[in-house]
């Protein structure tokens, strides 16, 4: 006997999960990501600095602010270019629009619907049309912050080497700081939400990795934390981090201590739960999240948890932008050669971009880690200690647990390179 | 009954989609006008026949061509959502390297992993219809021609330079400050939103139906240009000569 269950839906990109379950017993787990390699490392060869950004924005939608403002970054630490405290803030801001905007989309439009049995959000605008418009509400106040800052809530145009090609209205901020704070209703009637799904028990641990909390929780930084003790410079990521191909992925898969690590919401939570807003860890507490946390599909409430984070910070940062005055700047320009790198946390996870560029300031070799990439090895890890504990479970049980998983990660295969297939093989109607 | 719409992506970053759905109060509008059966990035698929088929992506595999032709085969109407689809995007870049390269810088020299040509627009495998053209596609935009659509209207696209439209924006020329810009010969349709957000226009849109070559030679002269350095500028998410047109 044999179910498939193809093109995993309500994933970004696709990925195929293979489950060979034969008389009873799991024979082979393994997560296939066939989507047809982009090559964004290779075509960005012989490309001017000016137009590193906006290309590697292209490599996915839903965080394409991540990889602008990542690209940035190490194009700057290449070229010798400093950034002012005013784009700073602006980056940090737009940031936080993206990870509001990603992880809305994500707790709402993918993994309510596991929650409340239906396939997907559309289904909900007639029975649980209060839901369905909050979420709409939160979604278009994230992009409307993109918009602002970022020019586009998509491959944002603003900002650009050396800073911003245009700045936001002061009045514009304002507005967005008294939407930040009208949203908070929105917010608590979303943490009743979840506080009621009940998140399926499953337990193993393993190591978590992102940047490090020392200006705050991680966002843009300095250095690469885990929590089996690594602690490096993030520029030196190669150091620490192993890509290697699988035969069965056009995406590479990697490790750093162990066989496969962590990264996102809840490895940053569990390197950074002191680093939280006061709501934001109020909540975590209130949804039994803490620096402990070892279930993978407590990677849901550490989003919301997030959402609730860059609010409030959101609000403090406004305030903190109009405190000092929007001036216009004027970006500089620099020639190569020069190298560098640098690393930001994406809604997914850690994120690193790294550059060398030739006398003319032209790409001569470029290198991408994306989260998903980085996940994969993890979440097969899970797969294979997760079915063994659903045997007892309906195929379609087991099916839906494993797919909830997957989603609890998050994965943008976009980024990583595409349908989630489970296949059961020579099972009976339970496995 | 309503029509059927679905959403369908290919080789590409489904910032397209993700456009649609920025599109927030009204795509709650729209869902009461329209039946969206498949819309992978957000819900579980269901297969049948389809009024319309909105597909994002370039076509990369013989797979991916295949599931593009078996779409074909139960849309009525197919539209190309966005630049990837409709003129191969960003992934138009890989022309500018040898693809079995390409795969050998990433892979090492593993033969099962060398298939495979540049990256194609959907109108390279199928006949389109319709298209949204954009990186990415301006939610609006699509809006008009979903409604044309369905009023049973051709939709219309500007036929007209991004040079007008910023014009009429009374923006300063791009070229005046020594940058290269494609507005003159790319599609309107965006209010110039790079060149208002102090960027240029890189082509995201596509050429217009029928450019005048000897007016933008003269500007490129004038600027101590060339036709190769457009052509750089331009295989940013345009693909060169032949390939670049459409079958419709």
């Amino acid at each position: 006997m044999r179910i498939e269950v193809r093109h995993l839906a309500r994933v970004e990109g696709h990925a195929h999960l293979v489950i060979d379950a034969e008389k009873g017993e799991l024979a082979e787990c393994r997560l296939e990501i066939v989507e047809s390699p982009r090559f964004f490392e290779g075509i960005l060869k012989g490309r001017h600095y000016r137009d590193v950004a906006p290309i590697v924005a292209r490599i996915c939608g839903v965080c394409s602010n991540s990889h602008t403002l990542v690209s940035l970054a190490a194009t700057e630490n290449a070229l010798g270019i400093a950034v002012s405290d005013q784009t700073r803030s602006l980056r940090r801001l737009l940031a936080y629009g993206e990870i509001l905007q990603s992880h809305i989309l994500q707790i709402y439009f993918m993994a309510v619907p596991d929650y409340l049995g239906v396939a997907s959000i559309f289904p909900l605008v007639r029975s649980e049309r209060e839901l369905v418009t909050r979420a709409l509400r939160l979604k278009k106040l994230a992009n409307d912050i993109c918009l602002a800052v970022g020019g586009r809530p998509v491959h944002p145009v603003t900002p650009c080497v050396g800073g911003f090609s245009a700045l936001p209205l002061p009045q514009a901020l304002q507005e967005l700081r008294r939407r930040l704070v009208e949203a908070l209703p929105d917010l608590e009637a979303t943490v009743e939400l979840f506080a009621a799904f009940p998140i399926p028990e499953f337990v193993r641990e393993t190591e978590y990795i992102s940047l490090g909390a020392e200006d705050g929780y991680p966002l843009l930084g300095g250095t690469l934390v885990s929590s089996d003790g690594l602690c490096t410079p993030a520029t030196e990521y190669r150091t620490v981090i192993k890509e290697y191909p699988v035969p069965h992925s056009t995406a590479h898969f990697a490790r750093a201590s162990r066989d496969a690590y962590m990264v996102g919401p809840l490895a940053r939570v569990r390197n950074a739960h002191h680093r939280l807003s006061p709501m934001a860890r109020t909540v975590a507490g209130a949804l039994g999240l803490s620096a402990t946390t070892a279930n993978p599909y407590f990677n849901l409430v550490a989003r919301l948890v997030e959402v609730v984070h860059c609010l409030e910070e959101g609000i403090h940062l406004i305030d903190h932008v109009l405190q000092d005055g929007l001036r216009p700047e004027t970006a500089p320009s620099r020639n190569g050669p020069g190298r560098g790198a640098a690393a930001i946390e994406a809604p997914r996870g850690t994120l690193f971009h790294a550059y060398r560029y030739d006398a003319s300031g032209c790409i001569e070799s470029a290198d991408c880690v994306i989260p998903t990439a980085q996940n994969l090895g993890n979440i097969e890890s899970d797969l294979r200690a997760l079915v063994p504990t659903l045997l007892h479970l309906s195929q379609e049980e087991v099916t839906k647990r494993l797919e909830m998983l997957v989603r609890a990660y998050d994965p943008c295969i976009s980024c990583s390179t595409h349908l989630l297939e489970v296949r059961f093989d020579g099972g009976r109607g339970r496995m | 009954m309503k029509p059927r719409i679905g959403f369908f992506d290919f080789t590409g970053c489904e910032g397209c989609q993700l456009t649609v759905l920025n599109l927030e109060e009204s795509f709650l509008e729209l869902l009461e006008l329209v039946e969206i059966v498949e819309f992978r990035e957000v819900m579980s698929s269901e297969e049948g026949d389809l009024d319309i088929a909105f597909v994002e992506g370039s076509i990369a595999t013989p797979e991916e061509a295949s599931r593009l032709q078996a779409i074909r085969a139960r849309t009525t109407t197919l539209v190309a959502l966005g630049a990837c689809a409709d003129t191969a995007g960003v992934n138009a870049l890989t022309y500018l390297h040898d693809p079995q390269q390409l795969r050998r810088d990433l892979y090492g020299d593993d033969p099962a992993r060398l298939q495979g040509g540049h990256p194609l627009p959907l109108s390279a495998h199928v006949t389109v219809d319709w298209r949204v053209p954009g990186c990415p596609i301006d939610g609006r935009e699509f809006l008009c021609v979903l409604q044309a659509l369905l009023v049973g209207r051709p939709p219309e696209l500007p036929s007209f330079s991004l040079c007008v439209e910023c014009k009429l924006a009374e923006l300063p020329c791009t070229f005046e400050e020594g940058r290269i810009c494609l507005g003159p010969v790319t599609r309107a349709g965006c209010n110039a939103l790079c060149i208002a957000a102090g960027d240029r226009c890189r082509g995201c849109r596509g050429v217009i139906d029928n450019p005048r070559q000897t007016p933008y030679d003269r500007i490129l002269e004038e600027h101590g240009l060339d036709a190769e350095e457009i052509l750089g500028q331009f295989r940013l998410f345009n693909l060169p000569g032949k390939e670049a047109r459409h079958e419709d």
